[in-house]
């Protein structure tokens, strides 16, 4: 009895003391007194421990050692920084420095084993990385872009390199003239995106796959692209265009005269919504950039113009038939609906603009004007039926007073006869 | 000719004692006085019955109830078929001035008395036709299958789905299932179509027969010679007759400047749009359950409304057998400002739901 109670005292002690064992060695184990010094500073010391809170390197268990070497275990500091301490990479040492986890695929792999890991080599391509290797320290690096301690993943939205952060990211350095000046490249990049059509889907309808800097410039090998490969960039989001503008007759000439081809017309980083202005010979007309009065191609761009006016005006016409339609309370939306098929026609027709064969459009607008013509039928059919209606009511409420009247009349004698 | 016609009458004179209906028809009177106005109310309910169910039957000839067709067959209603468009708002506008016009004619008949005995049967009858106008209106509502109507019907059901025990299996029995889904729409349309009209008929019949019967109530505390009385036919029911047709050219104006809506097709994935709301008859219900607190003692808020309902319209049915001065031809000055509460707070509730939508 006495044997068996001693067994119960000593296993219960035995708990006792492996689960005091444990916590103080995960309290050993937590303490981290580069953490903990740093807290204690100021400022930029300071600075890493709070920004590394949210970094994404914290959030895979990764820590100030396994970046900057050392022993975070170690309280004293002389201890701490022991023969692994790197210590603040030199500014022109940061893309290797990063590379050394970045670029090895097998270490990567532990974390995300999709993740790309030729970001250094890429660098080295870049104008960044190119001026660099020169001696510029002054070019972007990776932190410059995703910053030292508070990186973030390109998907979260406070990220620096999220598409609607990026740029604001870009134009910290290339929107500051000072900073650029030895460059001397243009420092308005910034604002004339503000007025891209780009930059309204981006910021104005939250569209992330609208083009940002690093969408045509690439983002680890940035590098303003060459005159030929700038319609490349483009056909990567408006191939359409780009095949009907290579098999037009415009292709040969551009390329005789090394003009970049859908830069030409439609900007860079200002690139306007485009409207049908651009096209004919009017004042806003991109064509009269080249094209002399009185030339063929002149005569064809104003005949162009025409001809889409013509078949806007025909779907304007349409759509007031159709609203005023449904004002009256006529049902049409299947006219409506049919509507919208001419209206695909038209951004189809615009598109076609980029081939210039007045052949292929007038054939396209015949069709679309085939589909307007219904619509108008329809929509004043509906307000002949409008019409029909009101003086259908006029005449059966003309007809139901007039017997109301005669009812009263009745009423009136009726009542006086049962008076008297 | 006149010798045909009256062998004709002769004929169903025979079979169906014809002469004797209008001896009875011209006996029958009907008191005048200072409030018989309100009289008219009951003549308007069942001229825009009638027009319901001419309406419905025209509509029932394109209409089909399933979820890939209804919304399209309305659309079909309104944009094919001739004079679809005016059936259908026709069919739309009455059954709303029907519902208003019913509210009217209860009232009315509350404040002058009318329940008061012998015809408590007849308040009774009357009670449960606007239950059934209210079942028309709900289930006909949810019929074009469009988006507010799909959304006010899940949120609808959804109330009913919180009583305790009984709630969700109520629900499910209504919507046939757990969500509104074509199930839903088929129940809906054959009790639009088929079960409550019968029981319309019933209940109707029953409601003009014993009002045919028992004669329309006298107000009480008007002296008998401010009250004299005129015959129902041709006097009483020519008055009704111009009062049918004024309702119908305004029915008419409605149709032509306001035909009714058919709405954006429901998408049951969709998210339900803000500011849903069920047809006006049925806000002040809504808005009392939005504005109550979570919780009243410990008890949910939306329960105590709902039961609040429940027993207040049980009460307002059975105010014939609650209103005793009335039944001894004594002014019931109490239950009058009880009316008057109640239709201020409906009147209220129903204004707020749409002045303060964000409540």
């Amino acid at each position: 009895m006495k044997a068996r109670k001693m067994r119960k005292i000593i296993n219960l002690l035995s708990i006792f003391f492996l689960a005091i064992s444990i916590f103080s060695l995960s309290l050993y184990a937590q303490k981290n007194y580069c953490i903990e010094c740093h807290q204690e500073l100021e400022d930029e010391l300071l600075a890493p421990v709070e920004a590394f809170k949210i970094d994404i390197h914290q959030q895979f268990g990764l820590s100030c050692a396994d970046c900057h070497g050392g022993n975070p275990a170690e309280e004293d500091i002389d201890l701490a920084k022991d023969k692994t301490f790197k210590g603040t990479p030199q500014r022109f040492r940061i893309p290797e420095f990063c590379a050394s986890c970045h670029s090895d695929s097998r270490y990567m792999r532990r974390f995300n084993p999709s993740i790309r890991v030729d970001q250094l080599d890429i660098y080295w391509t870049s104008k960044h990385g190119q001026l660099l290797k020169k001696g510029d320290t002054k070019v972007a690096l990776c932190t410059d872009c995703h910053a030292a301690h508070g990186i973030q993943s390109a998907t979260h939205p406070k990220s620096w390199t999220f598409p609607w952060n990026i740029p604001q990211t870009c134009s910290r350095c290339h929107s500051d003239t000072n900073y650029m000046k030895d460059y001397r490249i243009p420092t308005k990049q910034w604002d004339d995106y503000k007025d891209s059509v780009h930059a309204h889907a981006l910021f104005e309808k939250k569209d992330l796959s609208a083009p940002v800097c690093n969408d045509c410039h690439g983002n680890h090998g940035a590098t303003p692209p060459e005159i030929t490969s700038i319609a490349f960039v483009c056909r990567q989001c408006h191939p359409s265009a780009g095949e009907l503008f290579s098999q037009s007759p415009h292709k040969k000439a551009f390329d005789e005269m090394e003009l970049s081809e859908c830069e030409a017309c439609h900007g860079n980083h200002k690139i306007l919504p485009p409207s049908d202005e651009m096209l004919g010979t009017g004042e806003k007309a991109v064509c009269i950039q080249c094209h002399e009065s009185e030339s063929k191609p002149y005569q064809v761009a104003s005949q162009i113009k025409d001809k889409l006016d013509a078949f806007i005006e025909k779907i304007r016409h349409a759509e007031s038939l159709l609203e005023q339609a449904d004002r009256q309370g006529v049902e049409v939306s299947e006219p409506k609906f049919r509507l919208t098929e001419a209206n695909s026609t038209l951004i189809f027709v615009r598109n076609l603009t980029h081939s210039f064969s007045l052949m292929e459009i007038e054939e396209k607008i015949g069709d679309g004007e085939k589909v307007v013509a219904e619509v108008i039928k329809a929509g004043e059919a509906a307000l002949r039926e409008a019409k029909f209606r009101k003086t259908g009511l006029i005449i059966a409420t003309c007809f139901i007073f007039l017997l109301s009247i005669a009812l009263f009349l009745k009423i009136r004698q009726i009542d006086k006869k049962t008076s008297t | 000719m006149k010798n045909i016609l009256q062998s004709i009458y002769f004929y169903l004179d025979t079979r169906f004692k014809l002469s004797d209906l209008i001896q009875f028809a011209k006996k029958k009177k009907v008191p005048e006085h200072k409030y018989s106005f309100w009289y008219y109310f009951g003549g308007i309910c069942l001229f825009l019955f009638i027009l319901q169910v001419l309406t419905g039957i025209l509509l029932l000839l394109y209409y089909t109830p399933s979820v890939d067709s209804a919304h399209e067959s309305i659309q079909f209603i309104m944009s094919q078929v001739k004079f679809g468009w005016l059936m259908r708002s026709v069919h739309s506008w009455s059954a709303n001035i029907l519902i208003a016009a019913i509210f009217i004619h209860m009232f009315s008949s509350f404040f002058l008395k009318a329940y008061r005995s012998p015809r408590e049967l007849t308040w009774i009858t009357g009670f449960f036709l606007l239950l059934i106008f209210l079942a028309f209106g709900f289930s006909g509502y949810l019929l074009p299958w469009n988006e507010l109507s799909f959304f006010a019907t899940r949120v609808g059901t959804d109330i009913a789905g919180t009583l305790p025990l009984i709630g969700k299996h109520i629900k499910t029995f209504i919507l046939g299932g757990p969500d509104v889904t074509g199930a839903t729409i088929s129940r809906f349309f054959w009790l639009h179509i088929g079960i409550l009209p019968l029981l319309t008929v019933i209940i109707l019949g029953i409601h003009v027969l014993l009002v045919q019967i028992l004669g329309m109530s006298k107000p009480i505390g008007i002296p008998q010679n401010k009250v004299k009385e005129v015959p129902f036919f041709p006097n009483f029911i020519l008055k009704d007759s111009l009062g049918w047709m004024l309702i119908l050219a305004l029915i008419g104006v409605l149709c032509v400047f306001f035909p009714w809506e058919i709405g954006q097709k429901a998408d049951p994935f969709a998210a339900t749009p803000i500011g849903i709301k069920p047809e006006w008859y049925f806000t002040f219900m809504f808005t009392t359950l939005k504005i109550i607190p979570a919780h009243i003692f410990s008890i949910e808020g939306e329960m105590i409304a709902i039961f609040g309902f429940m027993i207040g319209g049980l009460l307002w049915m059975l105010v014939p057998f609650l209103d005793r001065n009335a039944a001894k031809e004594r002014k019931s000055s109490v239950f009058s400002f009880l009316g008057w509460i109640i239709l201020l707070y409906i009147v209220v509730m129903t204004a707020l739901t749409y002045l303060l939508p964000g409540l």
